[in-house]
């Protein structure tokens, strides 16, 4: 295990909401108000983030170095000069595997106990 | 949207400049894509609750951050923290001992519903503010009066049981049925007296107290119903127990075990002497609307009417009505008054050092915090840490100081006058421990901010220019005025102790006029009708006085009615002199009465009362012989100043004595208090069941040795010639003599206990206050040495500002310990409020303090090595 993994160690299990704008960055660079459409999309309208849930759980993540606020801005015809955008770190992006394995292990075991469906 | 930018300002400032322009654009956005006005006023709603939970958390996550900050920090200066720490113990530890004692004493209401209507009813003669009622006046006052919903009398009365094999003595109180309405508690455990029950000739009804029915009952609730047969004062009766009384009920006085009936008879009432026979205590309710003013407007008028009905025995008599809360001697209150004001002043100290001790700190930390500040920390976020970080050393010693306060607690019951109803020992319950951590949030924000004060200016590039001195001229002023506080109110403390240890001592120096060294004590509660009859009595005095006396190193044994400065129970009778001038003529004149007490044999030689002309009470004095007295010096120097007292006669105590001897007085009602004249009278010259209370029940053993040895065998002497008889108040003279002043001492000890905190405070301040000058001033002292200065010329320059404060405290200090002084004057037994001795002594320790507090800075300040010094520059 590699030194960044085990630091990832510490943060699990994480908090939902964490996990999910983890989700909403791993593969772009996104504000605020994108996050919470981004994490409310994938859900189906499950999770609808509030702005103070959001900050934050942000503003953690930044202490934390989960995640960071890039000095380049997006393509001008994105960027919204108000704005302010998060991009996930290394540290963020083991920190979501880690987690994401730890969920995996958790299904796996439920579904040897015949709680989870099978693999469809 | 107005409403959801106000709403914002409920997060930390820090987080609101950071993300509250995103919030408010994600509101704004959210309330667009609803569609109609219900939508909208979901979306406000959901808006509303959860940026209230947001940021509550947002709040705590702040804190915890800077909790884990504020915890490395301190980590780092382990002995600043302990310092702070023990410092707001001792001060928050200090105030709220005395808190929990005052608050029971002079702020909580009484234990009982509505207590603001409550009053205690007293008769008053010219020089007795407060004498107690008579049964008749009590009685013709009731039925004129209309501003009292109901009141009741009672009087203290002793009990023995025999419980477990052995006569046990309890103490308690007849009341009249009206009393436990009156004070409104119900008995947990069966019902209150009733008229009947009161009524003369009723059969003995009796109530336990809560203590008692655990103690002797074991706490059985089938108790109700039993009979006990119990032995009172003067006659013997059985009493079935119709109640017990809730754990908080305390009534007249905190120690009452017990309540019975009055059961006036018609001789307590009728016969026109009883007026003038003042033994009751009244307690009413005022009916609801009538003030204490009016209750007393209307005793004037009845008492007026009571005088032209009995000109006689209520000359001059009135009548008094006090709130309950009230009763409570002005002493009591001053002492605490001054207490709560020297725990004020410990807490001031404390707070002072505090304050100097978190400036100094800020001041070292002044590049940290602006590089800090340059890096991009808000000045609320180092605000808030250093809040936070004044809050939890204020909270930690806020913590141990409660500590302090519940083991100190009980050491300071004796301050708790009895008089009042109330359990006598104070406890540090939910109450004290509130207004403890109120004082330690207080201590902690007030303190805390002096530092943050300097913030504003402390963070900008002048923090970071390296090695500035910071000669911050307006900085030392304010440490210094800080330690000057210090040293003005450890000197107000030093005075105020070293009065009131002179007090002590003036009064243990008091001569009691008995020898107080090598005596035993006891009472043997003789009962009545049992003994009723001399012969019986002096049966019981020979043998028990014979068996004591064969005992090895016993020097002389005798009885007497009460011994001195033990509880007083009465006994003031009037004198009547053939030819006396002086004398009033009314029945309760207060210039002709004496203390009447029986005595046996031998009792003055125990005592060592000296005996100045004739003879001591002898065997002789029997009731066929002419009835003798022994009267004291004071009585002698009423009636026949400058004469012979021998064989001369008196009219006392329903008889005419011839006065045999002459001896010292003695201080029977304390040392600190007026006692009358003494008349004793030997046991045997009294007749038959007459005035059986006052029979000579206390025995005074003098023996060679150590006066506790011979305990075993004197209670078994006592025994062998009645074995039924309860032996009570078993104790050393010289320990009851030192109950009496152990209040005092009590006080005398927690004061002292105050100044020595305050002047190892005051000290510490000074110290502080030096290091921190000399340690700024190291650069100064090393070009100045450099240039040729002696040594001297830096002592000089490190004593000089200490020496100043020390002289201004002094002066502000010496005047304010006068005024203080001053106010105590009551307290101070004689003791001037300018009395020399402790003022030296106070100014002499000040002097200790400020050299102690000088010695390691000076000392520190002469090792600098110039070189050294200006190479660090």
């Amino acid at each position: 295990m590699s030194a960044i993994d085990r630091e990832a160690q510490a943060f699990l299990p994480l908090q939902p909401a964490t996990f999910h704008i983890l989700l909403a960055v791993a593969d772009d660079d996104r504000h605020g108000y994108a996050i919470i459409q981004d994490v409310a999309e994938r859900t189906g309208g499950a999770i609808r983030l509030s702005a103070g849930t959001l900050y934050r759980s942000i503003q953690r993540m930044l202490e934390q170095g989960l995640i960071v606020e890039p000095r380049e801005r997006p393509a001008p015809a994105d960027d919204d000069e108000r704005r302010r955008y998060y991009r996930i770190t290394a540290l963020g992006t083991a920190v979501a595997k880690a987690e994401a394995r730890r969920l995996a292990n958790l299904v796996k075991m439920a579904r040897a106990r015949g709680l989870a469906p099978e693999r469809a | 949207m107005r409403l959801y930018r106000a709403l914002l300002f409920l997060y930390p400032a820090s987080f609101r400049r950071e993300y509250g322009e995103e919030m408010a654009s994600i509101f704004a956005r959210r309330l667009r894509d609803a569609s109609n006005t219900v939508a909208r006023a979901a979306v406000c709603l959901s808006a509303a609750l959860e940026t209230i939970g947001n940021a509550a958390l947002v709040h705590v996550d702040i804190l915890r951050q800077d909790l884990r900050y504020v915890l490395r920090t301190l980590k780092r200066s382990p002995g600043f923290a302990i310092t702070a720490v023990a410092l707001v113990a001792l001060g928050i530890g200090a105030t709220t001992a005395v808190f929990s004692v005052t608050d029971v004493v002079l702020i909580r209401p009484l234990p009982f519903p509505e207590s603001d209507r409550l009053v205690e009813l007293w008769e008053t003669t010219p020089g007795y503010s407060g004498m107690e009622l008579s049964a008749p006046n009590f009685r013709d006052w009731m039925a004129t009066s209309t501003s009292f919903a109901s009141a009741g009398v009672s009087h203290t009365e002793a009990l023995t049981i025999v419980t477990g094999g052995e006569p046990h003595r309890f103490d308690g109180a007849a009341l009249s049925a009206g009393v436990i309405p009156t004070l409104g508690v119900s008995p947990m455990l069966g019902r209150a007296f009733t008229e009947a029950d009161d009524a003369a000739g009723a059969p003995g009804t009796i109530i336990l107290s809560y203590r008692l029915w655990q103690t002797e009952f074991g706490g059985d609730p089938s108790v109700i119903g039993r009979r006990v047969d119990g032995q009172m004062d003067i006659e013997a009766d059985t009493f079935t127990i119709i109640g017990v009384m809730p754990r908080e009920f305390h009534y007249p006085t905190a120690d009452a075990e017990f309540w019975v009936t009055t059961r006036f008879r018609p001789d307590d009432l009728v016969p026109a002497i009883e007026r003038s026979n003042n033994w009751l205590n009244g307690i009413a309710r005022l009916r609801p609307g009538v003030t204490r003013e009016q209750a007393q407007a209307e005793a004037s008028v009845v008492f007026a009417n009571l005088r032209a009905r009995f000109p006689k025995e209520n000359k001059d008599t009135g009548a008094r009505v006090v709130a309950l809360r009230d009763d409570l001697s002005p002493r009591s209150r001053l002492l605490l008054k001054a207490l709560s004001a020297a725990a004020a002043c410990v807490l001031l100290i404390a707070c002072m050092n505090l304050a100097g001790l978190l400036l100094a700190r800020a001041l070292e930390r002044r590049r940290e915090l602006a590089v800090r500040a340059a890096i991009g920390a808000g000045r609320e976020r180092l605000v808030r840490q250093l809040i936070t970080e004044s809050l939890l050393l204020a909270g930690v010693g806020g913590a141990l100081g409660i500590g302090i306060a519940t083991v100190a607690v009980p050491l300071l019951s004796q301050l708790v006058p009895t008089t009042l109803p109330i359990a006598s020992a104070p406890t540090v319950d939910a109450r004290v421990v509130v207004f403890a951590l109120l004082l330690t949030a207080v201590t902690g924000l007030v303190f805390g901010m002096a530092p943050v004060a300097r913030l504003g200016r402390d963070t900008d590039v002048d923090g970071l220019r390296e090695g500035a001195r910071s000669g911050g001229g307006s900085r030392e002023r304010l440490r210094s005025a800080l330690v000057l506080t210090e040293i003005v109110a450890s000197v107000v403390l030093l005075v105020s102790a070293g009065l009131l240890i002179r007090a002590l001592l003036a009064i243990q120096s008091t001569r009691p006029g008995f020898d107080v060294d090598h005596v035993l004590t006891l009472r043997a509660e003789l009962p009545v009708p049992e003994y009723a009859r001399v012969v019986t009595r002096e049966a019981f005095y020979r043998r028990v006085l014979g068996d004591v006396r064969a005992l090895p190193g016993v020097r002389a044994a005798g009885f007497i009615s009460f011994l001195p400065i033990s509880k007083v129970r009465g006994g003031i009778w009037p004198v009547k002199v053939a030819g006396d001038v002086a004398a009033s003529d009314d029945a309760r004149g207060a210039n002709n009465v004496a203390a009447l007490r029986y005595v046996t044999p031998g009792y003055l030689a125990a005592m060592r009362i000296p005996l100045t002309r004739g003879r001591e009470v002898a065997d002789t004095d029997t009731q066929d012989r002419p009835f003798v007295a022994v009267v004291s010096e004071s009585f002698v120097n009423r009636y026949w100043p400058g004469q012979d007292p021998i064989g001369r006669h008196f009219d006392f105590a329903f008889g005419d004595r011839e006065v045999v001897g002459v001896v010292g007085d003695v201080k029977f009602r304390g040392l600190e208090r007026q006692s009358e004249p003494q008349v004793y009278l030997p046991a045997s010259q009294v007749k038959d069941n007459w005035i059986t209370f006052y029979a000579p029940r206390a025995l005074a053993v003098r023996v060679a040795g150590s006066p506790t040895a011979l305990a075993p065998s004197i209670r078994a002497a006592v025994h062998g010639a009645a074995p039924n008889v309860a032996i009570t108040e078993m104790q050393t003279l010289a320990d009851m003599v030192d109950a009496d002043t152990a209040s005092r001492a009590t006080q005398v000890r927690v004061l002292g206990a105050f100044a020595a905190i305050a002047f190892v405070f005051a000290a510490v301040g000074i110290h502080g206050l030096l290091s921190f000058a000399v340690s700024q001033r190291t650069q100064e002292i090393g070009v100045r040495v450099a240039l040729g200065a002696q040594p001297r010329d830096v002592v000089a320059m490190v004593v000089t500002g200490a020496i100043r404060l020390g002289v201004v405290g002094l002066a502000v200090g010496v005047a304010l310990a006068y005024v203080a002084g001053r106010s105590m004057e009551a307290l101070l037994a004689g003791v001037t409020p300018h009395d020399v001795a402790s003022f030296g002594a106070a100014v002499a320790l000040t002097a200790v303090m400020v050299i102690v507090g000088t010695l390691l800075p000076t000392l520190r300040a002469l090792q600098i090595d110039p070189i050294v010094a200006i190479r660090a520059e």
